[in-house]
């Protein structure tokens, strides 16, 4: 019961913190600049952005998570178990960032989905 | 693709998928192995991170994420996420032979059913149309 409250606290601020920085990037804009200056001025740009520092927020969230789920439970089952989260993330990218996504992507979802189910019997 | 790019794309793959899979067997093992249980408390988890088997693994994930973004600069991500994906196969080989886990058949069918999934979603075009 642990394990999968654990779990879900990854796949949750996985998402969270995918969807937030998928959002703050693309209002941000491709990165061209890739000289030393140029990164430093991005990176201080970056910085800035409230939903950026959230995003590293909810990664810290998932990564202390993930140390506490590697010690109730196999690594065989972490691991591959947290992949969960693209199932969520690509239904939140189509409904909340609008993104089209195709069929091929869906079926890959269900995929993840299914071995997710597998990993739980 | 020019020989030299080939060649470091490859060197680059293998770095993302091997110190992911290394860098969370170090920190389970550390985890396991004496750095003592983690509870609520921030304080459990600090005196874990200074375990040097979970300080090992800490720094593989940094390198992982380092060299899969390294990687992301010049190769499509299309080649990335299913690079990534045959991690978990590797996850699972070393989850069976160092820890001791004991992986099922079911366990094995899930590991790449999730591979094949995350693999086909990678091979797909990267950049969408958005909807606006």
């Amino acid at each position: 019961m642990k394990a999968w409250l654990l779990l879900g606290m990854i796949v949750a601020s996985t998402v969270t913190a995918d969807l937030l920085q998928s959002h703050e990037m693309k209002r941000h804009g491709e990165i061209q600049n890739f000289g030393l200056k140029g990164l430093r001025l991005v990176l201080a740009a970056l910085a800035r952005k409230k939903n950026l520092i959230l995003a590293v927020a909810c990664m810290a969230v998932s990564f202390f998570a993930f140390m506490a789920l590697v010690q109730v439970a196999d690594l065989s089952f972490a691991v591959p178990a947290s992949a969960g989260s693209l199932v969520i993330e690509t239904v939140l990218a189509r409904l909340l960032l609008k993104e089209h996504v195709d069929s091929r992507r869906w079926i890959g979802a269900a995929l993840v989905a299914g071995g997710v189910w597998l990993l739980a019997l | 693709m020019n020989p030299r790019l080939r060649w470091k794309t490859r060197v680059f793959a293998a770095i993302v998928i091997f110190s992911n899979a290394f860098g969370n067997l170090f920190l389970t093992w550390g985890l396991r192995h004496g750095a003592g249980e983690l509870t609520g408390s921030p304080l459990s988890f600090l005196r874990a991170i200074f375990n040097p088997w979970v300080s090992l693994g800490i720094c593989l994930l940094i390198t992982w994420l380092l060299s899969k973004m390294f990687l992301l600069s010049w190769a499509d991500l299309s080649y990335v996420l299913p690079v990534t994906a045959f991690g978990y196969v590797i996850t699972a080989l070393l989850s069976r032979l160092f820890l001791g886990e004991n992986v099922t058949p079911a366990r094995w069918a899930g590991t790449l059913l999730i591979m094949a999934g995350v693999a086909l979603v990678g091979l797909g075009n990267p950049q969408s149309e958005r909807r606006l």
